[in-house]
């Protein structure tokens, strides 16, 4: 192991562990010592109205209450098209819409009003069904070979239709920003957020004024897991033109079902796939990719592009036909989650490869291996796979800590008895850093090192800390390449006042880009250091010269630099009584390229390995006919405890990526990826096979365990 | 006076606000406990967990009239003990703590389950901590930290 992968202390561990670190909710007042107005949001209650009038009672003094008509600038939260509004325009679209914030001193006032304003609506009907939703935002086609020629000439065609449920990425610090006017009109904003110059970009289009008069600082974190990369913009509007009304400062916190049911979510898909198989191979596939956007389109773009490049998975498949579409619903708008976009097509992928092979009867894992890509192989995109694609040692790996193998095939063999086993499969990767084209021509990362006359060097990027340890991370390898202890490196969260944009904490990307552009800022200054002097270096992202440059038109090129891979196994105990099914093990494999922290990134992959096996089996999350989402507790929205996965072995594997820090590759979304599949194929196993029940949606849970086993009673 | 006596963090307190007062916020709002943390305020994830009698408790589900003549522990008394540093140090170790917002609560969880069972095996601990929920670790790293420290801090419990 090469010496930056040494674990550290964490630089965060102790104020954290003490329980002195502050969370946005932790202010008593502001730092200036003033006090906090409480802003909450008066929510829709229908999927679909329009909004007649609003009735407000006489407000208390130092009470306040806002909405559009308040905003200075543009009711148009800015992410990626210009639909979402900051409070609702003349209808509303979703249940939970922002109507409006009331704001004032004491929560129960503020409450005791929220409940007084009657709002007469108009009730309009509802697009409830991802099946004929009212609009595609978001539509894109691509593909390569002759996918006709190929079903005309197979000797068998499979069609199978995939559904996947929501998933909520449950951080345990709920959704919260907070703003404060400053002098000269300069609105500070600062919060639970994972982008603050998306945030950044948002609150001055709100407010309608330029760049100086608007700075964010993301506080310490609770958790994101793609959750706070478009959220904290709406409501970091919300709160900032609130502020501007009261001319004092606003928080709005969320509570818990309130965060469950309104803030984003992993989009729920419908995948429909028809592969051709000719002398045992598949020889094309045509994939048709359905994202339930919800009623404003958000990130949905960028999800369904994610996740229509990983439609084939790690398949060398001639003929390719993919289509995606990001539909409106009048649902809650989803957005990203670990994984974005992939973890939905991945899991129809996989399980179709599963499906085809048992019907061939074949071990499905021979016969996926039979089709991995390998270096140098065309992506689905008609991009190159760059480098070497460590698949089939990452199996090996996997094959002797699970015993894969020898129980695929033994589990496969009929079974009685109320308690039968089932081992599944899956094999994924992850294209680290924005899609496409993004990181040259969107994101143009910049990051700088400041060194101080003590000798200290300040590390000067957007990346925030969310737990995934960049405040150690980037320290470690600017002290690493100026040979300074790592108590002389330091990184706070993120001020757009005092920090260069370099890009968003997300797309796995914060390491292998920003980590990189560090290393680089590092050695330059190691260049020119001299002792006793203040010295500022920078560095800016440039595309690596092998790509082949991808056009988001033709959906074609390179969408990624590199790939992270994985390989995992989950083996399960299906209870035929009760249709629970006890994880005996999980296993994973991945290769993250060089892991800058061993600790750290084992962290990512466990952390992610479970949140992909809660996906799959007891994160249930869905709406009535309503449209109203059901599961808005704890109680109702289940995630896994520490009893859930006794046994969850990981190894890394490294296949190092030379443009990234020391051979780093992304590694946050990676590890959710593969588990959904493996976990469906094991208990499908563990039922007889896809011959006998054929698995096709997650959650999948002991309710359906037995109502799929019923089928063989009737 | 008609307050609430109780002790906190091995002071003397009386709390002159309503005994129908949730616990959290009595701790968060009156005394600046804000290791104690909400994640969900209906006894579900285990963030506001505090020590009553050396009893693990999560806060949201109690009245603060339930506590009176009892004694309190959260983090804030407790990190000054030889048993938090056996603990901090072990997840510091394996670098257990990501997020934060659950490991107050998990902490406490863990000196519980200690104070109870000082070598447990692992699937108690992982009993243990059941009550609290965490998103990012996957509970491997915690897991393992609370069995080392309670291996290494041997006699501690």
């Amino acid at each position: 192991m090469k010496d930056i992968c040494k674990s550290v202390v964490k630089k965060d561990h102790d104020p954290k562990i003490k329980g002195e670190t502050r969370y946005l909710v932790d202010y008593n007042l502001t730092d200036k010592g003033e006090r906090i107005l409480c802003g909450k949001l008066l929510h829709s209650p229908y999927a679909k109205a329009r909004v007649l009038s609003v009735t407000v009672p006489d407000l208390p003094e130092g009470y306040f209450y806002i909405d559009k008509t308040d905003i200075p600038g543009d009711n148009n939260v800015n992410i990626v098209l210009d639909d979402t509004p900051v409070f609702c325009r003349d209808t509303v679209e979703y249940i939970g819409e922002p109507i409006a914030m009331v704001a004032g001193p004491d929560e129960k006032e503020v409450d005791r009003i929220l409940s007084e304003i009657k709002v007469e609506f108009e009730e309009l009907a509802p697009e409830l069904d991802i099946r004929n939703g009212t609009k595609n935002f978001f539509e894109y086609e691509f593909g390569h070979g002759d996918v006709e020629k190929a079903f005309r000439e197979a000797d068998k065609i499979y069609e199978e239709e995939y559904l996947t449920g929501y998933q909520d990425q449950t951080y345990l610090e709920p959704q919260g920003m907070m703003a404060e006017p400053e002098e000269n009109g300069v609105m500070y904003v600062h919060g639970s957020l994972q982008c603050a110059y998306y945030v950044h970009g948002a609150v001055m289009r709100a407010l309608g004024v330029d760049a100086s008069k608007v700075h964010i600082f993301q506080d310490p974190t609770g958790g994101g897991f793609g959750g706070k990369e478009d959220f904290p913009s709406i409501i970091g509007c919300q709160v900032a033109v609130a502020a501007k009304k009261a001319n004092a400062p606003v928080r709005c916190v969320f509570d818990r079902r309130e965060d469950l049911e309104f803030t984003p979510k992993r989009h729920p898909s419908l995948c429909r796939y028809k592969v051709a198989v000719k002398d045992g191979r598949v020889t094309g596939a045509d994939c048709e990719v359905i994202f339930n956007a919800g009623a404003y389109s958000t990130l949905s773009a960028v999800v369904l592009q994610r996740g229509i490049i990983a439609a084939i998975g790690v398949y060398d498949i001639e003929n390719v036909h993919v289509t995606g579409k990001a539909v409106k619903t009048n649902t809650n708008p989803c957005g990203a989650y670990r994984g974005f976009g992939a973890p939905q097509t991945f899991f129809a992928m996989e399980t179709m490869m599963s499906h085809i092979a048992q019907d061939l009867g074949e071990d499905s894992i021979e016969f996926k291996e039979r089709h991995f890509v390998k270096q140098g192989d065309t992506t689905s995109t008609s991009g190159r796979y760059h480098f070497p694609v460590p698949l089939p040692r990452m199996l090996a790996q996997v094959d002797e800590m699970a015993d894969l193998r020898r129980k695929h095939k033994e589990y496969m063999k009929a079974q009685t008895g109320r308690y039968r086993r089932g081992i599944g499969f899956s094999a994924v990767f992850h294209g680290a850093g924005f899609t496409g084209s993004g990181e040259r021509d969107f994101i143009k990362a910049t990051a700088k090192l400041r060194k101080y006359k003590d000798g200290t060097v300040e590390v000067l990027a957007s990346n925030g800390d969310i737990g995934q340890g960049v405040r150690t991370t980037f320290p470690k390898i600017v002290a690493h390449e100026l040979n300074l202890p790592l108590e002389k490196v330091y990184y706070n969260h993120p001020d757009t006042a005092r920090v260069p944009d370099s890009g968003p904490t997300v797309a796995s990307r914060s390491l292998m880009i920003v980590g990189e552009l560090l290393r680089r800022a590092a050695i330059k200054l190691r260049t020119i250091w001299r002792d006793n002097e203040e010295q500022e270096v920078e560095e800016h992202y440039k595309e690596p010269d092998f790509m082949i440059p991808f056009y988001l038109d033709r959906f074609e090129g390179d969408a990624y630099p590199t790939y992270a891979w994985a390989v995992s196994a989950v083996e399960v105990e299906l209870d035929t009584y009760t249709g629970l099914s006890k994880i005996l093990g999980a296993y994973g494999s991945f290769d993250v390229g060089t892991p800058v922290d061993y600790n750290i990134v084992m962290g990512q992959m466990e952390g992610g390995f479970l949140q992909g096996l809660g996906y799959a089996s007891i994160e249930k999350m869905n709406y009535d006919n309503k449209g109203r989402i059901r599961n808005n507790s704890f109680t109702d929205y289940l995630i896994p405890t520490a009893m859930d996965v006794p046994n969850l072995q990981v190894k890394l594997y490294v296949e190092e990526y030379p443009d990234g820090p020391y051979g780093a590759k992304g590694a946050g979304e990676l590890p959710l990826v593969a588990p959904p599949a493996a976990y469906i194929e094991a208990v499908e196993q563990a039922m007889g096979g896809s011959k006998r029940h054929k698995l096709s949606f997650i959650p999948f849970s002991a309710e359906d365990v037995i109502h799929e086993l019923n089928k063989e009673v009737l | 006076m008609n307050g609430i006596r109780f002790r906190l963090n091995g002071k003397d307190v009386c709390y002159e606000g309503s005994a129908t007062d949730r616990l959290l916020d009595v701790l968060r709002d009156t005394y600046d406990m804000k290791s104690v943390k909400c994640g969900c305020k209906e006894g579900e994830c285990g963030a506001c967990a505090v020590l009553i009698d050396s009893v693990l408790y999560n806060s949201c589900c109690v009245a603060v009239g339930a506590v009176e003549a009892h004694e309190i522990l959260t983090v804030e008394g407790f990190k000054e003990t030889e048993q938090f540093k056996a603990l901090s140090k072990a997840f510091a170790e394996l670098s257990a703590v990501q997020c934060g917002f659950c490991i107050p609560g998990m902490v406490l969880a863990s000196q519980a389950l200690l104070m109870k069972n000082p070598h447990p095996t692992k699937e108690q601990v992982q009993e243990g901590l059941s009550g609290n929920l965490c998103r990012c670790t996957g509970y491997n790293a915690i897991v393992n930290a609370v069995l080392n420290a309670s291996k290494e801090g041997d006699g501690l419990w």
